[in-house]
């Protein structure tokens, strides 16, 4: 048995999208950011905190049967910036692509201020600018600086 | 001139000054502009409570020739039906030749912008901006200290102070040194303080109003509310901490301008009344005339008016 086998801790998929170099500890995060749960049932697999050359740890999330839409991987970059996307078709990989961050995500995360207008019923999805550092109410001028991933809406 | 005043970001010293200058035109002689907008509409949308701001609109656009319709207290509207604000305001852009709106929540101006294609005016948004507040306070600066290698203190609750996020934004376009003087507890918010460093200005933030207040040229007291705080103690030490008398300004320099958005409740004792200092109620006075420059200006028919169908109306 060689070394690649013995460290195979996630075994490959036939089609659908492989989101590796997440950072260490954000797979489910990811996961919840595409709405994936399982309960459609396609195959889902993920790995965390798996040693990785580049990074130290990485996450590794592969879904089956899914291939991600660009507003999926522009809110992807904000919360695991070096990941690379794999889409595989038939167990070979077709297309391998690095995030770009976006300069806006609409609809995606909710403002942390209670007093916004995009947290009431109005008919106006949530629109953050991108910073350096961190993401921008475009309504309030509200700030997130840490922990994005925990301003993804729920849906 | 841009048919939407939702903030104070963004907004050039040039389209500032042609506002004063304009409104120092009109202060000089009012008469000269009462048929300026005759039959013009204004559409006040008011979501909070306001006597100021309302009532300076109002007469702003009445002594240009036009009329205000509202739409009354909040409770009696569709509002209180469960209307949004957006469609409200949709249905109103169609009644009206400009909307100006005040909303409690951060952001209800902008969101509005998106909406409508008649001329807007953020009259107060929660505690995000209060752009026509700043251009009266500039226009009080003007006069009274000039706009040139100014020094301000801005005093009191800078973290929900709509009229001091608008005034700080729009002081970086000028000469001016910056000084924020609240409780810990109510500095700016990091949103505005982004902006500020990101215009090149340097935030200085002060606890106490005495290290800076020989340097001032003008002093700008907000009032902070009891809300803001967890009881009743805590807001008495805090707040009695920033409230001048006329003993506090005995250390400052003869030419200071005392100015307040207004209202107030105790934050300026009425013995400052009574001094050189005081400039608040002139302050006040100069709601009209800012108002009415920027409703000239923003009422003449760009392109895009002349679509409007209610524009060639005439009843």
């Amino acid at each position: 048995m060689s070394d690649t086998d013995r460290e195979l801790r996630v075994s490959k998929i036939r089609s659908g999208t492989v989101i590796d170099h997440i950072a260490g500890g954000q797979a489910l995060n990811v996961l919840a950011l595409l709405g994936i749960d399982g309960s459609e049932g396609e195959a889902v697999s993920v790995a965390m905190n798996v040693p990785s050359g580049r990074m130290g740890h990485k996450d590794v999330v592969k879904v089956e049967s899914r291939e991600l839409s660009q507003d999926e991987l522009d809110v992807l970059a904000l919360i695991a910036p070096d990941a690379t996307i794999n889409i595989i078709r038939d167990y070979e990989v077709v297309e391998k692509t690095r995030v770009d961050r976006p300069e806006r995500v609409e609809g995606v995360l909710e403002c942390p201020n209670r007093a916004c207008i995009s947290r009431t019923d109005e008919p106006v999805a949530s629109k953050f600018e991108v910073l350096d550092e961190g993401v921008r109410c475009e309504y309030c001028g509200t700030i997130v600086r840490d922990d994005i991933a925990a301003h993804i809406r729920s849906t | 001139m841009r048919r939407q005043l939702i903030t104070t970001k963004g907004l050039s010293r040039g389209e500032i000054e042609a506002v004063l200058d304009h409104a120092a035109d009109i202060a000089a002689d009012p008469a000269a502009f009462r048929d300026n907008h005759e039959g013009a509409l204004l559409g006040l949308l008011f979501y909070e409570p306001s006597t100021r701001t309302r009532m300076s609109f109002e007469t702003a656009i009445k002594r240009l020739g036009g009329d205000a319709v509202d739409m009354g207290s909040v409770e009696s509207s569709s509002a209180a039906k469960g209307e949004t604000l957006a469609d409200t305001a949709r249905v109103v852009e169609g009644y009206v030749d400009a909307i100006v709106l005040r909303h409690p929540k951060e952001g209800a101006a902008a969101m509005v912008g998106e909406f409508v294609d008649v001329p807007l005016i953020n009259a107060g948004d929660g505690a995000g901006q209060h752009p026509t507040q700043t251009l009266l306070d500039l226009y009080t600066i003007r006069e009274n200290a000039g706009l040139e290698d100014l020094t301000v203190g801005i005093m009191g609750d800078l973290k929900y102070g709509r009229t001091v996020h608008s005034l700080a934004h729009a002081l970086t376009n000028f000469d001016a040194t910056t000084h924020f003087i609240s409780p810990e507890s109510l500095r700016l918010p990091a949103g505005v303080r982004y902006d500020l460093t990101e215009s090149g200005a340097a935030v200085e933030e002060h606890t106490s109003l005495e290290p800076v207040l020989s340097d001032l040229d003008v002093l700008y007291v907000t009032r902070i509310q009891r809300e803001r705080f967890p009881d009743e103690d805590e807001y008495r030490a805090v707040a009695g901490q920033y409230r001048i008398d006329a003993e506090t300004l005995e250390a400052a320099p003869d030419d200071l301008t005392v100015m307040h958005p207004l209202p107030r409740v105790d934050e300026i004792a009425a013995d400052v009344d009574q001094t050189s200092h005081a400039k608040y109620f002139e302050q006040a006075h100069n709601g009209v005339p800012v108002r009415m420059a920027l409703l000239d200006r923003m009422l003449e028919p760009g392109p895009e008016a002349h679509n409007h169908p209610l524009s060639e109306y005439k009843p």
